[in-house]
């Protein structure tokens, strides 16, 4: 592994403010994080009608691609890989299918919730709208694995598996979330290391 | 039945998560799938449980729901005849 | 590139606790599923391949307070605990840790779980389980729906290449409960009856559990009688929908071109293929339209659901470990609950137990969220 790979952007969403590289891009005093993140898609001037479909661990991701993949072409066959990783997988979801069936007398599972009861769903619903035909994974760890991502981002792109790796931590628990995402590409000024990483998503 | 069928759009509008739809733009004749509101499989499953849920409706077969979901005008009838 | 090997493996399933009894089953047409009737997990009778919990209890008692884990952190320590014995594998930094699962202990949401809800969080499953067995790594948790099981192999042989680990213990597990099975129940896709992949008159899955481990090493001293290398790996997905598969069978069509691209062999070397198959409608034909753009058609194929159920995020792995069984003891078996095509396209569905030289096998898998999994494995005959 002698190659030296790039952090060509990154984008955080969190504490109600939303950056890129490092400017805030939006900030908002919401009441709820599904307002929050409402308010972000507005602020993009976004249109895409399945967004609000989707459970507040897709949108988080969803939003975060929208930042780091805006200058690309959505119709040319790029090859980026998505790799996302959380700490509550899709626990905020899986908890209100859970509610739809808890009480028997009022059973009505929700296939609309039941589907979001994935993490990888979030991969799937950029894979979409980017039309990303590429490798993807998603991982759960306690914290945020700067050590394991940045190894797998790597091997990724030194075994041409993929052009670019589109990697992150999107997190929500309850009213908590934290989202991190960024692209290593071949080309860029921010070195793709452990410590990189690290430095960008603590600070 | 206007009644109904205004009831019925403002619940697909919200079960369906249809931020961006308001209740003028749904047609009683509109179909709700393909062209019309563009709902995919997930929806029809979605209403599926909706009918059960709120008019005691229970849907055997999943095709039927083809039919019954074809527009407001359509399910609404369906509702009126079957409902508990 | 250095080889990398899956050697020593365990199941745990309806039927049996350890390989040999599973495969003896197999081999002799035995199938898990059940009629079950328990309202704690369904209102109505369903069909499933469940494990005995008097007997988990009883295998687990040896070890652990039967009470103080859950149904599937006892299933995936006894099962992972039986490779670390076989393999003798030092359980020091160089030895990766996966855990494949979609979801977990999610049963411990439920208000009657004696369990907190805290441990429903995949992390706290993955530190249980290291923490009975003294492994020193926190697990990598893959929770990539229904291609979990064999995209941790990929992920597995990632990490090896990387440098950072000489070997990696995998283990996957999933259990039945009642948030499975009402999910899918909600989808309309579960079967009235023991689930019949690619027939003609399949009316969708059957739901069943199992934990799955095997050792991924690079060192030729660990190697098992039936090891088998890891040849080619992808994953790619749909961008299509989130819970139907593609008409074309893209994500799937582009993630075994990947692997054959790295295994760097031909389509004719592939000796048998080891299938999805959920028996819905849409994955068993979009697997046969991706089989036959991959001129994959003629190449003996089987779903192993048909014994287990769709055992979720243990299925790519268990069935990984059933084709290495196939490979080793050069025996095709058949694809139980088929009778007749019920796929537009023509594919060679193994339909009787036979016995055959296999070198290559080609293990596939495809979920919820778009996504789908092929790897390549090639027989070890250096032993």
């Amino acid at each position: 592994m002698d190659t030296q790979y790039y952090i060509k952007s990154y984008c955080k969403i969190k504490e109600a403010h939303v950056t890129f590289n490092n400017n805030i891009v939006f900030e908002d005093d919401a009441k709820d994080l599904k307002s929050f993140l409402k308010n972000i898609y507005k602020h993009l001037a976004l249109k895409y009608a399945k967004f609000f479909k989707m459970d507040n661990l897709s949108k988080l991701a969803f939003l975060g691609a929208e930042l780091l993949l805006q200058d690309d072409e959505k119709d040319t066959d790029r090859d980026i890989a998505i790799v996302l990783s959380n700490r509550a997988s899709s626990l905020e979801t899986d908890r209100k299918h859970q509610e739809a069936i808890q009480d028997k007398e009022k059973y009505y599972p929700s296939p609309a919730i039941f589907v979001y009861t994935l993490p990888n769903i979030a991969v799937g619903e950029i894979s979409i709208r980017h039309q990303l035909k590429s490798e993807n994974a998603f991982f759960v760890f306690d914290t945020f694995n700067a050590e394991f991502l940045c190894n797998y981002a790597t091997v990724l792109l030194e075994k041409n598996k993929a052009e670019s790796v589109l990697c992150g931590w999107v997190d929500v628990d309850g009213e908590n979330y934290d989202g991190f995402m960024y692209l290593v590409s071949r080309k860029g000024k921010i070195k793709h290391t452990i410590k990189e990483l690290t430095n960008l998503y603590q600070n | 039945m206007e009644e109904l069928k205004l009831e019925l759009k403002n619940k697909i509008i919200e079960n369906l998560n249809l931020e961006d739809v308001s209740i003028d733009e749904i047609g009683d004749n509109d179909p709700l799938f393909g062209d019309g509101l563009g709902l995919d499989s997930i929806d029809a499953l979605e209403l599926i449980v909706m009918l059960d849920k709120d008019y005691g409706i229970k849907l055997l077969d999943p095709k039927e729901g083809k039919k019954i979901f074809e527009s407001i005008e359509v399910m609404a009838t369906y509702i009126a005849e079957h409902r508990k | 590139m250095k080889q990398i090997f899956i050697t020593y493996n365990n199941i745990i399933s309806s039927l049996g606790f350890d390989t040999i009894s599973n495969i003896e089953n197999v081999s002799n047409g035995v199938s898990g599923i059940k009629k079950i009737d328990d309202d704690n997990l369904l209102q109505q009778p369903f069909y499933s391949s469940l494990i005995d919990t008097v007997k988990l209890d009883v295998a687990f008692q040896n070890i652990g307070d039967i009470t103080a884990y859950t149904r599937l952190e006892k299933m995936m320590i006894l099962s992972l605990k039986d490779v670390i014995s076989q393999s003798n594998i030092p359980l020091d930094a160089k030895t990766g840790f996966i855990i494949s699962t979609t979801k977990g202990n999610v049963d411990t949401l439920d208000e009657n779980s004696s369990f907190p809800k805290e441990r429903a969080y995949l992390s706290e499953l993955g530190k249980q389980i290291q923490q009975f067995l003294s492994i020193q790594n926190e697990a990598v948790i893959v929770s990539n729906a229904c291609v979990s099981g064999v995209m941790a192999v990929s992920i597995s042989k990632r990490m090896i290449e990387s440098k950072l680990y000489e070997h990696v213990l995998i283990v996957s597990g999933d259990v039945v409960s009642e948030f499975i099975l009402s999910g899918f129940q909600s989808f309309q896709a579960l079967s009235d009856a023991p689930c019949k992949p690619f027939s003609k008159n399949r009316t969708g899955i059957t739901i069943g559990e199992a934990a799955a481990s095997v050792l991924v090493t690079s060192n030729e001293n660990y190697l098992s009688k039936d090891a088998v290398q890891i040849l080619g790996d992808a994953s790619h997905n749909d961008a299509n929908h989130i819970s139907g598969p593609s008409r074309t069978g893209e994500g799937l069509v582009r993630s075994m071109k990947s692997a054959f691209k790295e295994a760097n062999i031909e389509t004719q070397q592939i000796d048998y293929v080891s299938l999805h198959g959920t028996a819905t409608n849409y994955n068993d034909e979009m697997e046969a339209i991706a089989l036959n753009r991959m001129h994959l058609e003629k190449v003996p194929v089987n779903s192993l659901k048909g014994y287990y159920g769709h055992t979720l995020g243990a299925s790519g792995l268990l069935e990984t470990i059933v084709g290495m069984q196939s490979l080793y003891n050069n025996c095709l078996y058949p694809s139980y609950g088929f009778d007749e095509l019920g796929v537009s396209q023509s594919i060679n569905i193994i339909e009787k137990t036979k016995k055959k030289e296999l070198t290559v096998f080609l293990k596939t898998a495809s979920g919820f969220g778009g996504s789908n999994t092929a790897v390549i494995f090639k027989k070890n005959k250096n032993k």
